[in-house]
């Protein structure tokens, strides 16, 4: 019997290739959706967000029927010192309404139900397998090889949607071993608590939910953030930070999540909530200079495995999904001219560079490493911003004029006039 | 709450081979910083009678190990067989 040649073989069913999976079924290609999973969702973590306008253009009206947990209508920034904090949020009802902007999800569930669509589209679905590589035709991909037996499947792309560590890309020759620095390692774990006593300790209402960033002294001085976002009925609650500084500063995920749980800021939030599950995954946070080449003959690259993510602003499923959507409008302009190769696959590339994927990870390209070699912002900023606010905060007969003085002073003790004028500067074209 | 308790609380469908191996374990005692012990999120190496012993079982396979080790590259590092592994609940 002739091998069957499918339009299109997607490795991995998270947010990027589910996306892919169903707008190529949607659009009548014949579409298989690999996940090594017993259930799509199942080895997927993240923070997690998913933002509504992205979404959408994948599946309008998701909203009504997806597991979604609460709609973000608040974001906060925390600065910590050992124990204090500097709060700073931004809050408005309105992203609780139509066409909202970000919802928290858990991936086990949510995952799930973004697959169940893409097998109501006709995608075909096979999970509890593994891909073990790609096949070639000369130098173009063909099709892949799976862990099941006589697990050879055909088609005329093959999609590599299948995550940060993208053992699949790697194998296709696309990028080499990830570097240290270029990847975050962060810990989560989900603990449960009633919705009435979340909404009250978070000052929410109904539907409404808030993350929490938070930066300073409960990283020691490694790159990275500790966050809180709230579900419907239980707390994601955890930190991350570059695996780099995991080695360097020898410390272990383990013992920083717990540290951070008995934060004075943290602890109160978490009073009476059980762990229900711990989890680790790593996230990559690379940047722009870190992409690896996202097309070959055959071959497209997309989500975590292209290391589209942008961590600054904690967005990853967004370029995941849109990423997605730009692989399956690849795939159907392809299938028109029946040609798979390499020239009319860049197609894919030139829609990403042209949108806000591309746009953004360009412009914050020298953020991460800037922020590598001024850890300065992580211990001492958060240090002498708290230590301002202390002086001005505490009322005990010290003419304010005075108090101005003490903090000025202090900063200057702590950073000199220089440095600061450096940091400033050296921060702005960082962010630019 | 400590980390045996919270993997305790973690579903896994394991597998009876493991699917990450050190490739020589004798390299693993010429290694002086043995990152590997204090990064894997699940504690799944240890030192016995100064010697890096693996686990699988409670692996969260999350790629870790295999970056780290770059110094000795000591590390064969695949997935479980599909369907095999941890399996989140939340997620």
């Amino acid at each position: 019997m002739k091998n069957k040649i499918f339009d299109a073989i997607i490795v991995g069913a998270g947010p990027a290739g589910a996306s892919a999976a169903y707008l190529l079924a949607k659009a009548g290609l014949e579409v298989v959706l690999i996940e090594r999973g017993e259930a799509a969702g199942s080895k997927n973590v993240m923070g997690g967000q998913i933002y509504s306008i992205p979404t959408s253009q994948i599946i309008p009206g998701f909203e009504k029927e997806a597991p979604l947990e609460r709609c973000v209508t608040e974001k906060r920034l925390w600065i910590l010192t050992k124990d204090s904090k500097i709060s700073m949020s931004y809050k408005n009802p309105e992203f609780s309404k139509p066409p909202y902007n970000a919802f928290t999800v858990l991936r086990a569930k949510f995952d799930k139900w973004f697959v169940s669509k893409a097998k109501e589209a006709g995608v075909l679905y096979i999970p509890e397998t593994l891909v073990e590589g790609v096949i070639r035709d000369g130098e173009k991909v063909i099709g892949v090889q799976t862990g099941r037996q006589q697990g050879q499947l055909f088609a005329n792309v093959v999609v590599a949607a299948d995550g940060v560590n993208s053992l699949l890309a790697k194998n296709a020759g696309l990028h080499s071993e990830i570097k240290p620095e270029n990847v975050a390692l962060a810990v989560k774990e989900i603990i449960d608590m009633p919705s009435n006593v979340i909404e009250q300790s978070f000052q929410l209402e109904g539907n409404q939910g808030l993350t929490i960033e938070m930066v300073g002294e409960l990283t020691k001085g490694m790159l990275g953030t500790g966050f809180i976002y709230t579900n419907k009925n239980t707390l994601s609650v955890g930190v991350g930070c570059i695996l780099s500084d995991w080695v360097k500063f020898e410390m272990s995920p383990y013992d920083l999540i717990e540290e951070m749980k008995s934060h004075p800021a943290v602890r109160p939030l978490l009073r009476g909530g059980q762990t229900r599950e711990y989890m680790a995954h790593l996230i990559p946070e690379g940047g722009y200079n870190a992409i690896p080449r996202l097309y070959d003959h055959g071959l497209l690259v997309i989500g975590d495995a292209g290391m589209l993510v942008n961590g600054l602003h904690q967005e990853g499923s967004n370029l995941a999904m849109t990423s997605g959507k730009f692989a399956a409008e690849t795939i159907i302009e392809a299938k028109k001219k029946d040609d798979f190769s390499r020239k009319t696959l860049s197609l894919y590339k030139k829609k990403l560079d042209r949108s806000f994927v591309m746009k953004d990870l360009k412009k914050y390209r020298n953020t991460y490493p800037y922020l590598e070699n001024h850890k300065v912002l992580f211990t001492l900023y958060p240090q002498i911003m708290n230590d301002a606010a202390r002086e001005f905060v505490r009322v005990d007969g010290t003419p304010k004029k005075t108090k101005q003085w003490n903090i000025i002073k202090n900063t200057l003790a702590k950073r000199n006039l220089w440095n600061l004028i450096k940091d400033g500067f050296s921060l702005w074209r960082a962010f630019k | 709450m400590n980390l045996e308790d919270k993997l305790f609380l973690d579903r896994y469908i394991v597998d009876d081979e493991a699917h990450i191996k050190i490739i020589d374990p004798g390299l693993c005692a010429l290694c002086d910083r043995k990152q590997c012990l204090y990064t894997c999120p699940a504690q799944c190496y240890k030192l016995e009678e100064k010697k890096v012993v693996f686990s699988y079982e409670g692996c969260l396979e999350c790629g870790t190990c295999r970056i780290i080790c770059d110094e000795k590259k000591n590390i064969e590092w695949n997935y479980p067989r599909g369907g095999f592994g941890i399996s989140y609940k939340y997620g």
